[in-house]
């Protein structure tokens, strides 16, 4: 044997060089599915790697104390606490700010900064500008999104109006919190750095507009690697229940950390199931496909044979053959991966406010795909050239037999006399080979069904938003109090011009009890039969609230296992602290978040309070909006405002640049996908079909009707695919919908027909496409050597 | 000393009613060295002996023995073997690899022989030396088949089989062909084994063994044989 290649290495690369169409085919779709594993997984790992990282030198808190009034000393007794490595008193608070050029109230959040040093938890990253001067009262740092959506920078002056005193600060520096890396407003969907801003302020001037000096109104703790933190919630809790308590919770119950796990999550979901089903579609087609070259070179497998050349021999040539192919694909894969997940990571950073970025692909993950992708590739080589293989060479080089055709069997004869003799033959041979006829509709249906599941995503979200703004939420602002008031402020709201209709809400902090299962919810009273914010069931009626009892989300019930008819004890975190005991009197369908409600009145009573409100939803005229903005902004009780217009904005965009991004990559590869299989399957169609349509040339059948027998019969499968695709479509999107539902967002199964109507188009023009390709195929072949060689 | 003896060969296709019967019983002997031809209608089940003595195919019944080594109890390893050390092939569709030059083709059975002639030496001998760095689709009809032929024989096998190697060839085409066959015969000492459909190639032979109907119905010893060019096709 020789040093250089071999002749069969030779026959391996002119080979290769032969189909480089079809390699590259198959190349494309197992690069799509490693690709998008790869994207997905280096995408979700680098944000998760990130997030520890942030959190870590940022000091970022483990568990969260709020208090009405603590004073000072008592942080010194906290830190003695079994556990508790570091404790941090602050205050924080609601504030309204008053950017120049907009008319909009802003909700805004202010947080202290200690007098001297940075905070001992929660530490800031000053973005631009300086720390504050503690000699100074009216300086503050700025959330850096909320400044670049305003066009604000250090030297600019800002006004915030706080416990209802209105004030001038300066902003001297922009800053980025690990506490607020995914800044959600307090009832927002997603984060709108044009409508939520952090202020930073020293503690001093933060303690004088809110009456707290010498105390804090929240506690930071961090602690220590082994501690029990419930047995440090516990000690806090009984500790600071006199200094009003509402109970202290884990980081995971902390907002933006709590919103950001779920989303990460999402997203692990998606980059696990997505991307292991485009694995498992690319599988399935790169098993079929190989198998079916292998079978095209069944008669120089007996050749080869023939001459002495054993079994593992010819099979380590095919293996080579497919291993470079698969190979190709993983190297493109690999490559447009990493380069698609480096991208969609920056893009989150940007999106959540990650002050620094930490690329990182796990070689694990890599491995993992290269893995997958070679041991499919070579399973399809060793069963098909087994199957060539164990054919004695003398059978193998024979062309195989004409298939036993047979006339009733296939078809009906009333049914085969009313058509064509090319139609028929197509016909036949389908049912001669239905086997090989089904590994085809199912690769193309694979592909109608992975478009179809890409654009599901779409599609249910565009469906809870829709049901949300247009069924549930229909207020057009939602009014928040700094404390609860009297329904007076309620006839103060309703004698606004431009002020069209106002329901008051409740909203207190309780923990549900059912049976062993606790939960730390917010239950909101609403009055008995609301037009604006409402709860609907599934078939998206509105539903009464009721009065002796709770009416709870599905989400929240399936949390807590309670059904319709269960007691639950409810303890309130507020005020008296009364214990109640509810039953449970419905369910009502929500997409985003879990609720519980009561009638208000009976909330009310039962907090042995009179007729008190959180906050209203209001519906305006639109002409009046500005001057309402202004009243609104002047009221020293309002602590907040949203506004359900703006909040359906700000969703849409988000849309837009994160999950839509995602997802157009995903029908992006979808598509190629569908493109590969169909092409591959006309190209070996055709060539097993060359002599078979030559001959019919010679027999004088012309280009066009030769082309039918072979694209009739791929337009056919097609035809049959795209119903199944829709139906494996419809069992995928099921699928991804249980499992992407998180506590925060109920996803629905939700597939519009316009959806199964784009990935049926697409597909079917892939067909058309592949069709035109092999089409000027059929119009080379030369007639004579096409009836004479047997390649 | 005899290349092949077969006793009793049985060869059937299929099962029941669809069963065909393609050998019916065969007891042959073929000494070594002879140039052998094989003549009978189509169907006759020449090309099945043929298959069954290369190791291309099993019997249904019966013994081969290729010199004193029963060639039937051979495992598929064995038989790889015995195809890789002993047995030429040479198919009537020529049977080339489309994508390897007329030099590769014939490398593609000197890699792995153990004592092969070079692949430039073999095309000599069939007069293709200025051909080597052709590919088939370059090649006329008869030149394709010589081409086979040099791979057949570049491993210098102890014995060729040739099924129809001149069927799709014009008769001067094939005369150069089993002129080709002949030399190789005489040279090398190779016992080679001709189907046929051309009575004419009878004249060639050390021995002619008339099939039909899945027997043999004749063996004829040639007196005076010809040389290729002096047959008429």
């Amino acid at each position: 044997m020789s040093f250089l290649l071999t002749s069969l290495d030779r026959k391996l690369l002119r080979d290769l060089w032969r189909i480089k169409g079809q390699g590259i085919a198959i190349a494309l779709v197992i690069a799509c599915g490693i690709g998008l594993f790869i994207m997905a997984n280096g995408m979700l790992s680098s944000l998760q790697e990130t997030r520890e990282a942030y959190y870590d030198r940022y000091r970022f808190a483990d568990i969260f104390a709020p208090v009405k009034r603590a004073p000072d000393r008592v942080l010194a007794e906290i830190k003695t606490f079994p556990g508790v490595r570091a404790v941090e008193g602050r205050i924080s608070a609601g504030v309204l700010i008053d950017a120049p050029g907009t008319t909009e109230p802003i909700t805004g959040q202010a947080v202290s900064l200690p007098r001297i040093g940075r905070p001992v938890l929660n530490d800031i990253f000053l973005r631009k500008g300086r720390m504050l001067d503690p000699t100074r009262e009216d300086e503050i740092l700025l959330s850096e999104p909320f400044a670049k959506a305003h066009g604000f920078e250090p030297g600019d002056t800002i006004s915030a109006t706080m416990n209802g005193s209105k004030r001038k600060f300066e902003i001297v520096g922009l800053a980025l919190s690990p506490e607020f890396t995914y800044a959600i407003a307090p009832g927002a969907l997603v984060p709108d750095p044009f409508r939520y801003g952090i202020l930073w302020l020293g503690k001093d001037a933060l303690a004088a507009a809110f009456d707290l000096d010498g105390a804090f109104n929240e506690v930071l703790i961090s602690r220590s690697y082994n501690a029990n933190e419930s047995d440090i919630i516990a000690s806090l809790d009984r500790l600071l229940e006199r200094y009003g308590a509402t109970g202290a919770f884990l980081r995971a119950d902390q907002i933006s950390d709590k919103f950001l796990e779920s989303e990460l999550n999402q997203l692990a979901t998606m980059a696990t199931v997505l991307p292991s089903i485009f694995l498992a579609v690319s599988a399935f087609l790169l098993n079929v496909v190989v198998a079916r070259i292998v079978d095209a070179e069944r008669e120089q497998i007996g050749l080869l044979k023939a001459f002495g050349y054993s079994n593992p021999a010819i099979l380590f040539h095919y293996l080579k053959m497919v291993l470079a192919i698969t190979l190709l694909g993983i190297f493109v894969g690999s490559g447009v991966g990493m380069w698609l997940g480096r991208w969609m990571a920056l893009l989150y950073q940007e999106f959540y406010k990650f002050p620094f970025l930490i690329f990182s692909l796990g070689l694990d993950t890599l491995a993992f795909a290269f893995t997958i992708a070679v041991t499919v590739a070579v399973l399809g080589t060793l069963t098909a050239v087994r199957r060539a293989a164990v054919l004695s060479p003398a059978e193998a080089m024979r062309p195989p037999a004409p298939a036993k055709y047979r006339q009733a069997s296939v078809m009906p004869l009333w049914f085969s006399e009313r058509i064509d003799q090319p139609t028929r033959m197509i016909l036949r041979r389908i049912a001669r080979h239905p086997v090989r006829a089904l590994l085809t509709s199912v690769g193309l249906a694979f592909a109608t069904a992975i478009l179809i599941t890409a654009r599901f995503n779409w599609d249910s979200v565009l469906y809870m938003m829709d049901v949300n703004f247009n069924v549930a939420e229909r207020q057009d602002l939602t009014v928040t109090f700094v404390e609860p008031e009297s329904d007076k402020a309620i006839f103060e709201l309703r004698r606004m011009d431009g002020v069209l209709y106002v329901e008051p809400f409740r909203s207190v902090p309780v923990r549900l009890r059912n049976g062993h299962i606790e939960r730390r919810q917010s239950l909101t009273g609403l009055v008995e039969r609301p037009l604006l914010s409402r709860a609907v069931n599934a078939d998206l009626a509105s539903l009464q609230i009721p009065r002796n009892g709770l009416l709870l989300s599905k989400a929240l019930a399936d949390l807590i296992q309670a059904e319709v008819g269960d007691v639950l004890q409810v303890d309130v975190l507020e005020d008296r602290k009364p214990r109640l005991n509810l039953t449970v009197a419905g369910v009502a369908e929500t997409f985003i978040g879990t609720s519980a409600y009561l009638e208000i009145g009976a909330l009310n009573r039962s907090l042995k309070e009179g007729p008190r409100v959180s906050g209203a939803f209001l519906m305006i005229d639109p002409a009046k909006q500005d001057a309402i903005y202004e009243r609104l902004k002047d009221m020293p009780s309002v602590s907040g405002v949203g506004i359900v217009a703006a909040a359906q904005r700000s969703f849409n965009e988000t849309m837009d640049q994160g999950i839509g991004t995602f997802i157009a990559i995903i029908s992006t590869f979808a598509a190629l996908i569908a493109v590969g299989v169909v092409y591959n399957s006309a190209r070996i169609a055709l060539a097993e079909r060359s002599r078979e349509l030559a001959s019919l040339r010679v027999l004088g059948f012309t280009k066009n009707e030769a082309s039918y027998i072979l694209l009739g019969e791929i337009a056919l499968l097609t035809f049959l695919a795209l119903p199944i695709g829709c139906g494996f479509g419809y069992l995928l999107a099921w699928f991804l919908a249980a499992s992407f539902t998180t506590e925060l967002y109920q996803i629905p199964l939700v597939i519009e027909l316009a959806s199964y109507g784009y990935s049926c188009a697409v597909v079917a023009g892939a067909s058309l496409v592949s069709g035109i390709l092999v089409d000027r195929e059929i119009g080379k072949l030369d007639l004579v050597v096409a009836l004479k060689t047997r390649e | 000393m005899h290349a092949f003896k077969t006793i009793g060969l049985t060869k059937v296709y299929g099962e029941g009613e669809a069963a065909v019967h393609a050998l019916r019983g065969v007891d042959l002997e073929i000494p070594e060295g002879e140039l052998v031809v094989l003549l009978g209608a189509s169907g006759s089940g020449k090309s099945t002996l043929l298959n069954i003595l290369g190791g291309l195919d099993h019997p249904s019944d019966g013994q081969v023995f290729f010199r004193d080594q029963e060639i039937t109890t051979f495992d598929d390893k064995a038989l790889t073997a015995y195809r890789r050390d002993h047995v030429g092939f040479v198919f009537q569709l020529y049977n080339l690899m489309p994508s390897l030059t007329a030099h590769e083709n014939v490398d593609l059975v000197t890699e792995i022989s153990r004592d092969p002639m070079l692949a430039e030496e073999a095309l000599e001998m069939v007069g293709l030396g200025d051909r080597m760095d052709h590919f088939p689709a370059q090649l006329s009809g008869g030149e394709q088949q010589r081409v086979a032929i040099a791979r057949a024989i570049a491993k210098r096998p102890t014995v060729l089989f040739c099924d129809e190697p001149t069927g799709a060839l014009d008769s001067k085409t094939g005369i150069v062909v089993l002129q080709a066959l002949q030399d190789i015969n005489r040279t090398l000492n190779t016992t080679i084994i001709v189907i046929t459909h051309a009575m004419a190639t009878a004249a060639l032979a050390d021995r002619v063994i008339m099939f039909g109907d899945g027997r043999i119905k004749d063996v004829r010893l040639n007196e005076k044989k010809l040389a290729a060019d002096q047959i008429e096709w």
